[in-house]
């Protein structure tokens, strides 16, 4: 019988390199485009993965002091896409 | 079984769920043919995936004596602006032609998104 601890620190583990093979994955498509927009997409997934990889590594330390860097990657990344795509659409970011 | 042992198997079950969802979005960003079905997967990811992994963090800071709830303000944020960045990512493909323009609307001339002046349209980047 396994213990709560042990399955928690093989589904840490399992999270880590999922979210690593993630990475690589989107930035695969980063590279392939073909479009703008796909390079896009895949960079804010490699924003989120991050952000997902952050709060894993908070739960593998125990601590909380993750949640800053956290709530800073999630908006960082959202205002990073939204300029991106909007100096797609406009040839300009702030009218 | 303790309340504690049971949050470390939530903890546990939450983090291999969020990680699932994030495996399969990205698998789906880089399996899809089309531009606008690429865009489909990875949404999912930031809401679902990221969603599990932060609930993960609130049951593991309270099984583990220091609960803490901040962790709902990020799944709070993530969950209003996926929607908007994707929708920005579907304008900017409509407006490149990458993908099939919708047909036209029944009443009006042409879907709002596309009612722009003429110069407009014609930006190369």
């Amino acid at each position: 019988m396994i213990t709560a601890t042990g399955l928690l620190n093989i589904a840490l583990i399992i999270t880590f390199i999922v979210l690593a093979l993630g990475q690589i994955l989107a930035m695969v498509r980063v590279v392939i485009g073909p479009t703008s927009a796909d390079r896009i997409l895949a960079l804010d997934t490699m924003v989120i993965n991050a952000l997902g990889l952050v709060v894993v590594l908070g739960i593998y330390q125990g601590v909380q002091i993750y949640f800053e860097v956290s709530l800073l990657i999630a908006m960082l990344g959202f205002v990073a896409t939204v300029a991106l795509a909007r100096f797609l659409l406009r040839g300009d970011i702030i009218e | 079984m303790t309340t504690a042992t049971i949050g470390l198997y939530a903890t546990a079950l939450c983090l291999l769920i969020g990680s699932g969802f994030a495996l399969v979005g990205v698998i789906g960003l880089l399996k899809f043919n089309d531009p606008m079905a690429r865009l489909h997967a990875p949404t999912k990811v930031g809401t679902v995936g990221i969603g599990m992994l932060l609930l993960a963090s609130v049951i593991h800071s309270s099984a583990t004596g220091a609960t803490s709830f901040h962790e709902l303000l990020i799944m709070a944020f993530l969950f209003v602006t996926a929607p908007i960045s994707a929708n920005f990512i579907a304008k900017v493909n409509i407006h490149r032609r990458t993908c099939e323009t919708p047909p036209p609307p029944p009443e009006d001339e042409t879907w709002s998104t596309l009612d722009t002046p003429q110069e407009d349209q014609d930006i190369k980047v």
